[in-house]
């Protein structure tokens, strides 16, 4: 079952795994790369893609991650997968198939309105939430940008609180190179499948039901997904806390690496 | 059947003008009131001078195009086109329309209006209407078109009722009243830029295929090949009449007077109405892996910003080919070298561009109809191919067929491909 793609053999640091899971009757398989020891947490990233970085190196020092790559980078994926229902019995399949009964969840981005959608969904199964950034629901008074609807030359002053830093580079491919552009566009296109034309599929309508604890972890400085979704959110869940990062944008995570990895390791190491 | 006001900075004061073009503040439904008048005028005139067919299409939130319904044009010129021209909407775009049985009704309706003279065009549609303007997911967008496309036809040749369990459309009961006219049904006409699956569905279902663009026959060559290489990969025969394309085209009395009486409105077509940003073209997900794969091995996006970034004077616009504009005889021998090169037998002649004014409007379709017309009728005769796909209820003014529309309103720009 385990299987090492070119391309990851480069990128993953040895102590990292990769596994190809069946789900939805053999229909698919899902990529997830496995590493560290401790208690499980499912890690489910945003619309950029599968990245083993450094926030999910922490997460592994003290726990047994689960990074489960979404699904759909080819179309046929995505045939079976006609909307976010089919996508959260999928990750309620992957999760029986790695036989995580109980499981810490953290999602980020478009991968936090999945896991909320998941904790909804299956409130007995997930231990812990953490939600960074999370989409899923809509505000009028603080639209989330169209991101196919942008100049890709945007998305670093939209997505990051430093839009000069070097992480401006990982949110664009180079502009010259047809085939990674299309690549790209995969990938962004397997997330809009879900969420086209407004991150907004009804979450609000479900998101009562979930029962695990909840961090909800914002950049402050988000000029994505505003933090006024933060208490959005609050407001809706039964259970939660709020913390909102300094000088971060929509991924705290990687621009703010310390303060990040302290909330949620705090937040996820509770009793 | 551009807006032919917008302001002189409008192409470095506003994003788009599709999708985002502000309507309160750029659009006057009074001097829209004019625009409607003067389209339906100048389609009349081409009926009466003796055109094949007369066009519409349909595109929305659109200052080049503002037609959201194509049908409702078609309706009045199914009424005013006493010369039997083909009504020829290109078309309606399918993915649009949940339940799909609505085209199937209209253009049925359309089609025992006019007597069976329409040409019922599928368009798969570009993004900017299909995923930006109607917010379909981009990733449905050719399920959306194929489903659609399958149901239609159902509806006007399975005897009804029927029920239809498909993805997007669930039916108990599919009925329409009436079917159309045209059996087995009215001639279709895909109309794309350049998609293989079009492709590949116009041989199976043996429809016309109208390759439509703004860039003329020079840049259609590579598409074009691939079209008809395709067609001989699948065993269907070279008719030309199995496809079509579209040309703005400038006809004055002398090459020199075309330039004066033409350019301004070109450039006005060319800055203006094809101000769009690159993002808007191809939503992610809108076109499928294998289309994608054929256009960078052919260097379409390299093509387009190159065509995009050349400087619309005169010269490049025919040299490139973007129009054909000229004297009678320079505009009909440069169309017979473009429909010779590209294969096609079907000409979609776009005669308004961009702020072109009624009166020179008129003119262009009047010299078209009288000079050019004549000259390029029969250039497929020595060949013997029959026009499978012209409405039956159509007059017949050549004697092998080779069709020519005059197709005012613009339709989906080869750009669509970047």
């Amino acid at each position: 079952m385990t299987e090492t793609t070119q391309q990851t053999e480069s990128a993953l640091p040895p102590h990292v795994t990769e596994r190809l899971i069946p789900a939805l009757a053999g229909r698919i398989q899902a990529r997830v790369l496995v590493a560290g020891h401790g208690e499980p947490v499912l890690f489910l990233h945003g619309a950029g893609g599968l990245l083993w970085d450094p926030f999910l190196e922490a997460l592994a020092e003290g726990h047994t991650v689960y990074a489960v790559e979404h699904p759909g980078a080819d179309t046929e994926s995505l045939d079976h997968l006609p909307g976010i229902w089919e996508l959260v019995l999928f990750y309620d399949e992957i999760l029986d198939e790695l036989g995580l009964e109980r499981v810490a969840v953290v999602g980020h981005s478009f991968g936090g309105m999945v896991g909320a959608e998941l904790a909804a969904n299956s409130p007995r199964r997930i231990s812990r939430l953490v939600l960074i950034a999370p989409i899923g629901l809509w505000r009028d008074d603080a639209p989330i940008p169209d991101i196919a609807g942008v100049p890709a030359e945007r998305l670093p002053e939209l997505i990051l609180a430093d839009p000069t830093s070097p992480l401006a580079e990982l949110l664009t491919p180079p502009a010259d190179d047809p085939q990674a552009l299309f690549e790209a566009a995969v990938r962004m296109a397997s997330v809009l499948h879900f969420i086209w034309p407004l991150p907004d599929k009804g979450l609000r309508g479900r998101i009562h039901r979930v029962a695990a604890p909840t961090l909800l972890l914002w950049g402050e400085k988000d000029a994505l997904v505003s933090p006024v979704y933060a208490e959005e959110f609050a407001g809706l869940l039964r259970s939660s806390e709020t913390v909102l990062i300094p000088d971060a944008g929509h991924l705290p995570q990687l621009e703010q690496q310390q303060a990040t990895r302290e909330a949620v390791l705090d937040f996820l190491d509770r009793p | 059947m551009p807006y032919r006001d917008l302001p002189a900075d409008f192409e470095s004061k506003y994003e788009s003008i599709w999708v985002t073009p502000p309507n309160t503040e750029l659009c006057d439904p009074q001097k829209v009131a004019q625009y409607y008048q003067w389209n339906l005028d100048e389609l009349e005139l081409a009926d009466r001078l003796g055109f094949d067919g007369v066009g519409v299409n349909e595109h929305h939130q659109n200052g080049y195009g503002f037609m959201a319904s194509p049908n409702l044009m078609a309706a009045a010129l199914a009424r005013r086109t006493p010369n039997n021209s083909a009504i020829m909407v290109l078309g309606n775009t399918l993915a649009l329309y949940a339940p799909a049985t609505r085209v199937a009704e209209e253009f049925a309706m359309l089609d025992v209006l006019s007597n069976g003279r329409l040409a019922a065009g599928f368009p798969v549609g570009t993004s900017m209407d299909v995923n930006f303007c109607y917010g379909v997911t981009p990733t449905e967008t050719r399920p959306r078109f194929r489903e659609a496309e399958e149901l239609i036809i159902k509806a006007w040749t399975q005897p009804g009722p029927f029920t239809f369990n498909g993805k997007f459309n669930k039916l108990r009961y599919v009925n329409p009243w009436p079917q159309p006219l045209q059996k087995p049904h009215p001639p279709v006409w895909l109309a794309g830029g350049g998609s293989v699956e079009t492709w590949d569905l116009a041989a199976r279902r043996d429809y016309t295929y109208s390759y439509l663009s703004f860039f003329g026959a020079k840049f259609g060559k590579k598409l074009m090949d691939g079209f008809w290489n395709r067609m001989d990969e699948l065993g269907v025969d070279r008719n030309p009449f199995r496809a079509g394309f579209a040309q703005q085209i400038c006809v004055s009395e002398t090459d020199e007077s075309a330039e004066k009486e033409y350019l301004e409105h070109c450039s006005y077509f060319f800055n203006k109405c094809l101000h769009i940003p690159p993002y808007f073209f191809e939503a992610p997900g809108y076109r499928t892996r294998k289309s994608t794969e054929f256009a960078i091995k052919t260097n379409q996006p390299g093509v387009i910003a190159a065509s995009a970034a050349l400087e619309k004077n005169w010269k490049t616009l025919n040299e490139e080919g973007f129009i054909i504009a000229g004297s009678p005889a320079t505009v009909a021998d440069k169309l017979i070298e473009a429909a010779k090169t590209l294969r096609v037998g079907n000409l979609h002649a776009l005669l308004q561009i961009g702020s072109m004014p009624h009166e020179l409007t008129k003119k262009n379709i009047t010299l078209f109809a009288e000079e050019v017309i004549p000259r390029i009728r029969h250039i497929w005769d020595d060949e013997g191919w029959e026009h499978k796909w012209w409405p039956k209820g159509a007059a017949e003014r050549s004697a092998s067929g080779t069709s020519i529309g005059a197709d005012r309103s613009k339709s989906s720009p080869a750009a669509s491909q970047a």
